[in-house]
Parts: structure tokens; sequence; C-alpha cells
């Protein structure tokens, strides 16, 4: 069994979902390859080659691949993985966008966002926005899997020497090109790698209440997100939203502040290892999987809780 | 130009869903169901696009059980020309509804092509993205901004870090992302118009498709229940706790 593992990353990092998703390829077993494409990747691709346990760095550079369009990148993925037993890529917008193209020119149906393997061919994946889960035996001669880096314990970043080997093939459909981005600058860690988050809700009641959060983030080195309520009153940008439409996070310590604690919010937060809400209605749900909650007025409790720290 | 708007019957998002007790899948007896939430955004946004005067006529489909007629003479009521439903009392994987879509696909030829990017019920986030695949077009995924413009969308998608643009050729596919916009309610008139709006049936076997599946559900379980913990009473207490209790500060 070799596997093919597609490399997350923005041109010019690997993301560390990339690690996650390595971690998931580990579990199932075999040789682990990563395809790293895009347009001036060196820099991915070397940080790639020392990733513990993977045996080969494939890249494909060129112009076509820039801003990874599945378009594009697609069938180059599914190209190389038909001599594979799985491909697999993190469950980011990037990896969602890609696989599922990869998967149906292969002819074959993806397994999404799988949370744990159960042997080379079955895993477990979330339902119903995390309220069952399913196990999922997949028949196909290449299985196509996407990753929910929570799930997976990441490898480490340094230690293997992987060949790299350069891929020729360019495919260019046509049929799409990038205008442009607009990525939210940030010098906090990001939402779900970070080992402490800090969110708000409604409770907020606006944005610029959430520097009381960006406050107590700084201190304790958080990164800060937020509830779909938040974001659709416009309190935040859509990329802070936890949930089961937004990020998916497992920090160690997760802060809910003036968040009742909906199913799709709490989708996107429960495998915390420890969760705190603070929110002044005590029969708030988010209380319900909250190691330690208190009810209290955020506007007091939040900067108390700033100086205690 | 013509649109066609893909929808799927699930389960209510309000309702909290209860694994059967022999865990072979979740128990949907007597519960509300309705259309998958980034379904109405796709309808809503094909509608505005009519009334823009961009779109010219509006197909809806959906594949899934007869019952699904109830969704589809909804999305007539919001806005919806005809509708089309292609019956199958199976549960189909995304390939095998991508597939079927091609076929519509095929038919009606379309422009443009806009689904929810995924259902609430498999979560699957698959569909859209396999369409464009089968059908060789452009796509346009979790979008929250669709501009068409001469024979090119641009479409803004919401990405981990932000936003990204991207301009596809027609025809093209788009998954609709939340904050695409607001759909609207059906109103009583609009509601009793949609009934007599033409509705055609078809089945995966009359439009030549096989909806044979790799993938087979082994079983469907609780997730682990997450506990409720204490309720402490002060700031200073939850500062404690979380340094000699939890030990993660």
């Amino acid at each position: 069994m070799t596997i093919l593992v597609i490399a997350e990353h923005d041109g010019k990092a690997l993301a560390p979902a990339t690690l996650n998703t390595v971690a998931a390829a580990a579990k199932i077993g075999g040789d682990i390859h990563v395809l790293v494409a895009g347009q001036g990747i060196g820099a991915v691709a070397e940080a790639t080659a020392q990733i513990a346990g993977v045996a080969k760095v494939l890249v494909a550079d060129n112009a076509a691949y820039a801003h990874q369009l599945p378009e594009n990148v697609a069938p180059l993925v599914a190209e190389l993985g038909a001599g594979y037993s799985h491909i697999l890529a993190a469950a980011t917008s990037n990896g969602k966008n890609i696989l599922p193209r990869v998967a149906a020119q292969l002819d074959v149906d993806q397994i999404s966002e799988i949370i744990s393997v159960v042997s080379a061919d079955t895993f477990t994946r979330p339902i119903y926005a995390g309220n069952a889960i399913a196990t999922v035996q997949s028949t196909a001669p290449v299985k196509v899997i996407t990753v929910r880096a929570t799930g997976f314990d990441p490898v480490a970043a340094q230690g293997g020497s992987a060949a790299v080997e350069a891929v020729a093939a360019v495919h260019d459909a046509g049929t799409s090109s990038f205008v442009g981005e607009e990525l939210a600058k940030s010098d906090r860690p990001e939402l779900t790698a970070a080992k402490v988050v800090v969110s708000g809700g409604r409770g907020m009641q606006n944005g610029d209440n959430f520097k009381l959060l960006y406050t107590l983030a700084d201190k304790l080195g958080a990164a800060v997100g937020a509830s779909r309520a938040a974001v659709d009153a416009g309190f935040v940008p859509n990329d802070m939203q936890v949930g089961q439409t937004g990020k998916i996070v497992a920090p160690q310590l997760y802060i809910a502040v003036g968040i009742s604690g909906a199913i799709q919010h709490l989708a996107g937060m429960k495998d915390s290892k420890v969760i705190v809400a603070i929110n002044k209605d005590e029969e708030a749900p988010i209380f319900q999987v909250a190691d330690y909650g208190l009810v209290a007025d955020l506007f007091e409790a939040v900067p108390e809780l700033e100086q205690a720290i | 130009m013509k649109v066609l708007a893909c929808i799927k019957r699930v389960v209510d998002y309000n309702v909290k869903v209860r694994v059967k007790a022999d865990n072979s899948g979740v128990d949907l007896a007597n519960v509300k169901m309705s259309m998958n939430p980034f379904c109405e955004i796709a309808v809503e946004e094909a509608v505005r696009l009519k009334e823009k005067g961009v779109a010219t006529e509006i197909v809806v489909v959906s594949i899934g059980p007869t019952t699904a007629q109830e969704q589809l003479r909804t999305a007539l009521a919001l806005g919806a020309d005809r509708a089309i439903l292609v019956e199958s009392a199976e549960d189909l994987t995304s390939l095998a509804v991508a597939k079927l879509l091609k076929a519509v696909v095929d038919k009606e030829q379309p422009q443009l092509v806009i689904l929810g990017k995924q259902a609430i019920d498999s979560d699957n986030n698959q569909t859209g993205q396999m369409l464009a695949a089968l059908t060789g077009f452009g796509q346009g995924t979790f979008a929250s901004k669709v501009e068409v413009a001469g024979d090119k969308v641009a479409v803004t998608r919401e990405v981990d870090g932000g936003a990204q643009t991207v301009s596809l050729k027609l025809p093209a596919i788009i998954t609709t992302d939340l904050r695409l916009n607001e759909p609207r309610y059906a109103s009583l008139p609009n509601i009793m118009k949609a009934k007599k709006k033409p509705l055609e049936v078809l089945t995966p076997d009359a439009l030549g498709v096989s909806t044979a599946s790799t993938n087979k559900t082994l079983k469907v379980e609780a997730p682990a229940a997450r506990s409720a913990g204490i309720k402490v009473k002060s700031v200073a207490e939850l500062v404690e706790k979380l340094k000699n209790e939890a030990k993660v500060i």
C-alpha cells in the first residue's frame, strides 16, 4: 500500500493541517508520498521533505497550479493518484474543493472528514452536524478521503528526509482563473492550530466589544473565534467562525464567552480538552458541555479574568 | 440563460436527531423534513438572478424519494419555473447524485448550476465538485457572491483565510455558502400558483445512470457524550481550577 497525501499550503508555507493528514496516513499504514502542487513552491517542498514518515515528495510546480484551482489540480491528482491505494487531503476549504473532483474523475465515492481510522478500508466520520458518527467502509480501488485535522495528532514537522521528485504533467483546463483574494491578517495563532481559543457570541453585542477577547487572547497566546450568530450579526469576519459550517477546533482550552451553545457551534468545538463557558443565562445549553461554567456578566468577568491570569 | 438549482430533502435543521437502537442509521420516522438550508440559498440565488434579468428560466431538480415533491413545490413557490424529480427511494451517495444531475444537465443544458455546499444530513460536501468533474465545468464552491457578466461568472468564495475570487467560463457550477443571501419566505398566493407549475418525474433507469456505490455504511452510533462539569462561583475560582485542576494555563 502506498498513500498519496495532498500538501496543504498557501504557496509560501506548509500548513500544519498537512501534519495531521500525514498522521492519518500513518495510521492506515504503508509508504507515504506527498504531492505539493502550486507555483514557486520550492520552500514548501523542502519543508514537506522533512516531515517525519514521508518517503517521497512529488512537486508539481507550474503556473497552471498557482492558487490551486481545482479545474487544473484535480486532473493532476487523479492522474498521479490512480496508482495509489489511498488519496488523502486535509478537510480544509482547499481540500474540500479539490478532492471530490478527484474522486469523481476516478469514478469512486469519497469519504469526507474522517475522525478515525478503523482499518485500511474502514473509517469513522461525523454526520448530522456531529450528532451521529458513521462507520464507513470503502471498496474503491483508490480510496479518496478528506481528514478532519482535530481527529489526528500531528506528526513531527522535522526528522524526515524524503526524496523530492519533480512532476512534469501539466493540466490547464482553461475554464477558470484566479482574480484575487482578501485574507484576514492576524498576529495571533491560527484558529485550528491554537492551543487556546477564546470565542465570542451574540452576547458580545458588537464588534468593538471583541477587543475584550483580543486582550484576553493575547495574554493567553490564544486564537480568537466566534459563533455563527456573532458572524451573521457582522461583529467579526466569517473566517473566525467556529462551528459545523465554519472551523472545527479542538484546543487544550476553549473559552466560550457570551455563546449560548447552539448545536451548530457545539459541533465545531466539543472535542476541546477543557471547555469554559461564561454566560449570564444559566440555562444556556453551552453549560451542558462546559467543564467549568461561570454564570456572570461577561463585561465584568472577562476583564477580571484577564487581570487574574 | 437557463439556471438549474439543485435541492435535497433533509431532516429539518431544528430537529435533534437520534440514532436508531440497532445502529443502522438515524431515526427519521415522524420527523419534520425540509429543504436543506444551503439548497434554499441556491434557489434564492437563482430567483435573484432571474429578478435581475440575468436568468430567463429556473429549473429546480431534486434526487430523492416521492416525498421530495414537497420541497420541489416549495422551490416553485419561491420562484422556480418548473421542477424535475429523479425518483429514488435508496440512500444515494454523492457520486450517484452527481451522475444523475449530470444526466439532467445534459438534457437541460443550463448555463449555471447552483447547489448547496453540503447537505446537513450526510455532511459530505461533495456533490457540486463531483458534478463539475463529470461535466468538465469550472466550479465556484462556498460562494458568498456571484456576478454574471457576459460569458463568465465571478464567484467570491469563502476560504479558510478569508475570501477568494475566481472567474469561471459559463457554463459553470456554483455551491452556496451561508452568507450568499438570505432566502425569502414563500407567499400564500405563490404557494397556490406553485401547485400548477410543471413537475416532471424521472427515474435513474430512464436516465441510464447506475447508482452503484463504493461506500458502505457499517453502523451509525451516537457520539461520545460530554458530561457537564461544574459551575464556579467567581473568576478567582475559575482561574484556580484552570491552573491547579485542569492545568491548562
